[in-house]
């Protein structure tokens, strides 16, 4: 029995050294098809979906988490001020479904394109979310069906469920 | 006939009016009374001149209530990242100024960002004098 282990061992190295191989040569088309886990939190979903469409928590990392949930008094500008106890509420939420604490490709590719000394407030901001998007211009997001890059929905019908497969993008007029 | 007894309870408390906003105003009142005992009620023409003055945000953009709200408030807004805001005016939108936390998180919120200060009892019955009136 034991003198088969390093047969096994040297198979499955193989095997998953030729996936990563396949994925980073091929990476956008692999980890379209998944979309995030569903989450749910009632104070999350009230409380960040008054000004904008909801932000999957899979979509940055903790630390950008935190310090978003930190700054809310000037949040891009606005005030989206909350009291303690819903924020740290929220705060607990985002951070536990964060980027970082998931095993989905897409979210490991987003953690993996940012530096490790930076704690980006946008996801629009990221390498990741620039090298899916750099056949837009930026005089597409101004149509004033869309507004800016930040309004996911306007082109991705399913983002607040976590859903960006390719088959699901409609870019409106 | 004990379930229709029983959906019918239901229906008529699912119907059931959240606090109305007259509710509100009545609180407002009595807070705008002890801020200045020289009170005198509440103006929609008043709440009319404050939704339609020009301000600035704290962030330096040009700005007011009329801004994400609509110049006109039987419409629906629109806020600076995009999103559909429903209709400030009660005729368009009678769930409007029923729910006390609500009504107060965003007075906090937009009195801090567009005028520096929290917003006195006078100017928040003014404003919902003007809106629940608006046709
Ligand atoms: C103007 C429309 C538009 C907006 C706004 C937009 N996207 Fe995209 N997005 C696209 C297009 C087009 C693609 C490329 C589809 C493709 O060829 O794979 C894409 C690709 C993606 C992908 C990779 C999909 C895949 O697996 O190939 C993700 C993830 C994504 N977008 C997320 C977002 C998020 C999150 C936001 C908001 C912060 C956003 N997008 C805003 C149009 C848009
Ligand atoms: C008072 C309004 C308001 C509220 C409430 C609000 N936001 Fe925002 N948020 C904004 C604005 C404005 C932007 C910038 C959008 C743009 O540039 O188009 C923004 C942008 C963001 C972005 C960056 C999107 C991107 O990738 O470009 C994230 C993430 C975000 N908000 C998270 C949250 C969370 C989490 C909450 C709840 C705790 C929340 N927001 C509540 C106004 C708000
Ligand atoms: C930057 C955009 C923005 C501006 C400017 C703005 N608001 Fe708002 N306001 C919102 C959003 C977003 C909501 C919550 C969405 C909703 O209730 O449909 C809201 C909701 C409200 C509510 C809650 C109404 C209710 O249903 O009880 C009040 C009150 C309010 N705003 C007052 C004001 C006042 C007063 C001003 C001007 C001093 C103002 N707002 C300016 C974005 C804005």
């Amino acid at each position: 029995m034991k003198k088969w282990l390093p047969y096994i061992l040297f198979a499955s190295t193989v095997l998953s050294v030729t996936t990563l191989l396949a994925t980073s040569a091929n990476g956008q088309e692999h980890e379209g098809q998944e979309p995030f886990p569903k989450v749910e939190n009632p104070a999350w979903h009230s409380e960040c979906s008054g000004c904008h469409m909801l932000y999957h928590p899979a979509l940055l990392p903790a630390r950008s988490w935190k310090k978003i949930m930190d700054g809310l008094d000037r949040h891009f500008g606005e005030n989206a001020s909350l009291d303690a106890a819903q924020r740290e509420e929220i705060t607990r939420f985002l951070t536990s479904h964060a980027a970082d604490r998931q095993s989905n490709a897409r979210s490991r590719r987003i953690v993996q394109s940012i530096p490790p000394d930076d704690t980006p407030l946008r996801f629009s901001s990221t390498l990741y979310f620039i090298a899916h998007h750099d056949e837009i211009p930026n005089t597409l997001y101004q149509r004033k069906s869309i507004g800016s890059a930040s309004h996911c929905s306007a082109c991705h019908r399913g983002a607040e469920q976590g859903e960006f497969s390719e088959s699901t993008v409609r870019i409106p007029r | 006939m004990r379930n229709l007894f029983a959906s019918c309870l239901c229906l008529v408390a699912l119907n059931a009016p959240a606090a109305p906003f007259q509710d509100l105003l009545r609180q407002y009142e009595t807070q705008a009374r002890q801020e200045n005992p020289a009170f005198s009620g509440f103006s929609p023409e008043r709440g009319k001149r404050f939704y339609e003055e020009k301000r600035v945000a704290s962030s330096g953009r040009q700005s007011g209530c009329f801004d994400c709200h609509s110049p006109d408030p039987a419409q629906s807004g629109k806020t600076h990242a995009n999103k559909i805001i429903d209709p400030m005016a009660v005729s368009a939108n009678p769930k409007r100024f029923t729910d006390l936390q609500k009504t107060e998180k965003w007075f906090r919120r937009n009195c801090a960002d567009l005028i520096g200060r929290a917003c006195t009892a006078q100017e928040k019955g003014d404003f919902i004098e003007f809106l629940a009136h608006y046709k």
